[in-house]
Formats: C-alpha cells, sequence, structure tokens
C-alpha cells in the first residue's frame, strides 16, 4: 500500500500546551484511517495538521517540530502554497458550515476562488459532488435555494460535496456525524467506503463502534500521543496495548 | 410584599422610565412641525432667499447641506472602512493597534468645534484650501470616521468566524473571504454605521463654521473650492444674527433640517430590517 502522508516525530505546541507528542505514523493512499481516542487526546488537532488549519489560530502561539509529509514533500517547508495545499486536502467539520449563499454558489465556492469560470465545468463538478455525497437527487431542483434551507444532514452532506467539488487527493473528517441522526450517518458512512476507491480519506470518528465499522487504518491517540495504530481488522479485536483494549472495550472514554 | 407585587411594581417603573425617553423626541418633533410647517411650502424649498434672508427660500443651504454630506462620505467611507477590515481582519494585538484604537476613541470624543478649528488651521490655512467644500468635507470626514470605523468593525466581527474557516478551508485567500463572504454579509451594519456618521454629519454647525459655511451666499456653490450655505448654519445665522426674522421661517428651516436627517436614520431602519428578514444565518 502506497503511503500518502508521512507524519514524523510530529510535536504541536499550543502556548505551553503540547497537544501532540512525538507523533509518527504512516497514512495509507486510497483508504480510511481513523483517528480515535478520548477528548483532548490529540486527534482533532494531528487532524488540522494535515491540510495546515492550524495556522488559522494565531500562529505566533504555535510551535511545531517534526515533518508532515505529502507525497513525500513537507508541506511545512517554505514556501509551500497553503491555499493549493488545501485545495489537495480538503475539509469537512464536525458542524456542518454550509456559506450563507446558494446550494450551487457554496459548491462552486472553493473552484470559483480558485479562478474556475467556465460554467460547464462548475455545473458538471455541482451535480458530480452531489452524486458523490448521495445528495443529488434531494437538492437537484433547489440548486439555487440558499443552503441553510436544508436539514441538518443534508447540510453536512452538502460540505462534503462541496469539499469534493474541488477535487481533492484527501478529505480530511472532523466528526462528520456528531449532529447526525443514525439513517443520515449511515449515509455519510456509506459515501465515504464508495469514495475511499479514489480519495485518501481520514476521519475523526463518532465513536469507538463508528471507529470500528469503517477503519482501514485505525490510529489510537490518549493524553497527546499515539498509542498504537493498525489495520482496523486488528486493532479493534487483538489490540496490543493495554490502554487501548480498555479504551475499546469501554473501561474508559 | 409578595414576588407578584414588586415585580409588577419593577415594571412599572420601567415601562414609565422607557416613555420618559420617547417623549422629549415626540415633544421636540412635535413642536418643529406644528411652529414651521406654515412655512414650507415650494418656493420656500426652491427658491434663493430675499429681502437679508427674511423672505423667500432655502435652496442655496439644502444644496450645501446635501453637497456636504456626499463630500463627507466620499473622505470618510474609503478611509474608515478600509481601517475598518483592518482592524477587524488583519490586526493582531500589537501596540500599533493598541494606538490605533485608542486614537479612535478619542477622535470620538472630541468636541465638534475643536474639529472645526483644526480644520481651519489645516485645511483652510496650511494646506491653503481656503473656505471651501474641499475644507468642509475633510473636517467633517475627521469627525465621521470614528463612529463609522466603529460600527463597521462591529459589523465585521458580527459574521462568524466559522464562515471564515469555512471559507479558507476551501482554499481561498484571506482577502477572498473578506471580499466574498464577509464583506457582503457585514454591508448592512456597515451602511447603517455610515447612515448614522454621515446624519451627525449633516446637522453639525461647529465644524463647517471656518471652515466652508457661508453667512450669505445667494447663489449655489460652482466649484468645489467655493463656499456654501448649509442648513446648521443658516439655521443658527437666521436664529442669532439677523433682526427681524420672522419666527415661522426659522422653524420652517429647522423642519427641513430635521425632516433630512431623520429621513437619513429611517433609511438606516430600513436597511437594518430588511436584511434581518433576508439573512442566511
Amino acid at each position: 500500500m502506497v503511503n500518502k502522508f508521512s507524519i514524523k516525530n510530529l510535536t504541536f505546541r499550543y502556548g505551553d500546551d503540547v497537544a501532540l507528542r512525538d507523533v509518527t505514523v504512516d497514512i495509507p493512499e486510497k483508504a480510511i484511517t481513523v483517528l480515535f481516542g478520548p477528548s483532548h487526546s490529540g486527534k482533532s488537532t494531528l487532524l488540522r495538521c494535515l491540510n495546515r488549519l492550524n495556522d488559522l489560530i494565531e500562529h505566533e502561539k504555535i510551535k511545531l517540530e517534526g515533518q508532515v509529509l505529502l507525497d513525500g514533500h513537507d508541506i511545512y517547508a517554505p514556501g509551500v502554497d497553503v491555499t493549493e495545499l488545501r485545495r489537495r486536502v480538503g475539509m469537512v467539520f464536525a458542524l456542518p458550515i454550509p456559506l450563507p449563499m446558494t446550494i450551487r454558489d457554496n459548491l462552486t465556492y472553493g473552484l470559483r476562488m480558485r479562478g474556475e469560470r467556465r460554467s460547464a465545468r462548475l455545473n458538471a463538478l455541482v451535480e458530480q459532488s452531489l452524486r458523490q455525497a448521495a445528495l443529488w437527487d434531494e437538492v437537484k431542483d433547489r440548486l439555487d435555494e440558499p443552503a441553510i434551507r436544508l436539514s441538518g444532514g443534508q447540510q453536512q452532506r452538502l460540505c462534503l460535496a462541496r469539499t469534493l467539488a474541488l477535487e481533492p487527493e484527501v478529505v480530511l473528517l472532523d466528526n462528520p456525524t456528531s449532529g447526525l441522526d443514525p439513517l443520515s450517518t449511515a449515509k455519510v458512512e456509506a459515501s465515504l467506503q464508495v469514495l475511499k476507491a479514489d480519495y485518501t480519506i481520514v476521519l475523526v470518528p463518532h465513536s469507538v463502534q463508528q471507529a470500528a465499522r469503517i477503519a482501514d487504518l485505525a490510529v489510537f491517540l490518549l493524553g497527546s500521543e499515539l498509542v498504537e495504530f493498525g489495520p482496523g481488522s486488528e486493532l479493534f479485536i487483538t489490540p496490543h496495548d493495554k490502554r487501548t483494549e480498555d479504551y475499546v472495550t469501554g473501561r474508559f472514554g | 410584599m409578595s414576588r407578584q407585587t414588586s415585580q409588577k411594581i419593577a415594571f412599572a417603573i420601567l415601562t414609565t422610565l422607557a416613555v420618559i425617553v420617547v417623549v422629549p423626541i415626540v415633544l421636540v418633533v412635535g413642536y418643529i412641525v406644528v411652529q414651521g410647517i406654515g412655512a414650507v411650502n415650494w418656493e420656500f424649498l426652491t427658491a434663493f432667499p430675499r429681502d437679508g434672508m427674511r423672505e423667500g427660500g432655502i435652496l442655496p443651504a439644502i444644496i450645501g447641506t446635501v453637497i456636504l454630506t456626499f463630500g463627507t462620505a466620499i473622505v470618510s467611507i474609503p478611509i474608515a472602512i478600509g481601517a475598518a477590515i483592518y482592524l477587524a481582519e488583519y490586526a493582531h494585538d500589537t501596540w500599533l493597534t493598541r494606538a490605533i484604537r485608542l486614537a479612535i476613541v478619542n477622535l470620538a470624543g472630541i468636541p465638534s468645534i475643536v474639529y472645526g478649528l483644526f480644520g481651519l488651521g489645516l485645511f483652510v490655512l496650511f494646506l491653503g484650501l481656503g473656505t471651501s467644500i474641499v475644507a468642509g468635507s475633510l473636517t467633517l470626514g475627521l469627525m465621521t470616521m470614528p463612529v463609522v470605523i466603529s460600527t463597521a468593525e462591529e459589523a465585521l466581527l458580527t459574521v462568524p468566524q466559522r464562515f471564515r474557516v469555512a471559507s479558507r478551508s476551501l482554499g481561498a485567500t484571506r482577502w477572498q473571504t473578506i471580499r466574498q463572504v464577509v464583506l457582503p454579509n457585514a454591508l448592512p451594519g456597515i451602511l447603517t454605521g455610515v447612515i448614522l456618521g454621515l446624519e451627525r454629519a449633516a446637522g453639525e454647525t461647529a465644524p463647517i463654521l471656518f471652515t466652508v459655511a457661508a453667512f450669505y451666499l445667494p447663489r449655489l456653490p460652482n466649484s468645489p473650492l467655493d463656499q456654501t450655505m448649509a442648513l446648521p448654519y443658516h439655521l443658527y445665522v437666521i436664529s442669532t444674527q439677523v433682526p427681524g426674522m420672522p419666527l415661522d421661517v426659522q422653524y420652517g428651516t429647522a423642519l427641513v433640517l430635521l425632516v433630512l436627517v431623520l429621513g437619513m436614520n429611517v433609511a438606516a431602519a430600513i436597511i437594518r430590517s430588511r436584511f434581518r428578514r433576508r439573512r442566511q444565518w
């Protein structure tokens, strides 16, 4: 399996707090990698390190050691085009954040910001991305309505579609089903299973159960440190570390 | 005393206080309307003053105030909105931004007559602009800026942070995010601030006293370097400097100024409420 990301000895400090300590792990291409662990284990921070979204918060307080390699290139090297990085590595947040515009404009926003003007291409990507996110049938007749009128589950799939419209290589999802009902959650998970044929997916799950359902590679974090990682089919059944076992069996968490 | 009784008493007191706020404005407006409406007719609004301003109309003063309001807008809007965007979107908390904020707060507190003297010193005399529309607009623009900056910054900050994060995560630059997401959603709030600032400028007398206002100029200004009459100053002049001035002309002038300013206020309110209905978050 080819590695998309190589994270090497990554330590992330925010002020005096250490949010990640010496994390080393490879993230395989075209598979679902799940970063799981209790609150404040550093999983969301690790996810946000992958497209430098942490740079948006006061960056003078942030200190980062180690390397994050995307296809062998350090994304924190000087001279890296961060907007292009975020195009290649898309992000879906815990709560859906539709921009205050129409459904169509939400989907084409990232492309238009990159200078894409051809409406045929924009329209094609609108349909393609909505189909990929399993939302096309529900919204195809109301593309020019404000995105805020969609239900929560539809909004979250819109945000997934919006990210996919940028034709990224990697999709990061930070607890994307936290606000969703089981049916919508199932739809999102089903979409991810299809999408992993073409995309590298890194996800912070809603629960251990969700992690176990969809992980190709599972990475367990605890107290800012990486405890262990392994194929999803093994880690949840035969964890090597006692802490992992206690967490996945529900002894704490 | 039971809890219900004390609640009733509290509400009664609060209602009374709220009503007291409304009373003066109703009385002032009502009094001016009653006293001045008789003088206001088509000729009053469209004719030049005659007979030492005791007869005829107030057209040059109306036009002058409109011109000065536009001049103020041209001077203050770009600078104030630019400063607000900088403060709300770019500035970190450094000694520089703290100094800027301190300056804005202090500018807002300066008495308007001081602006007038400053304008006289800098624009009229030092820069040699003379008593002119340009000098007056610059002075009024300076005075208006703090209000516009503060309200515009507040309007920008009410646009939720999550929209900025979402936009940036889709690969938009910071400037694109401001242009496409932040500004369109802050615009009504910014416009409200602009109108409130201009409204104040339209009604001020002291800043124009030495910088632009003409005591009596029975024609329209013919260039930006010309003087002009203006409603607030004209009102001051006819109320204090002209003997034998008919009372209803004074109140009529006040009424015209009041309608102009309150009209701008109403426009601001309409913009706000229309936006609230259309808002998508």
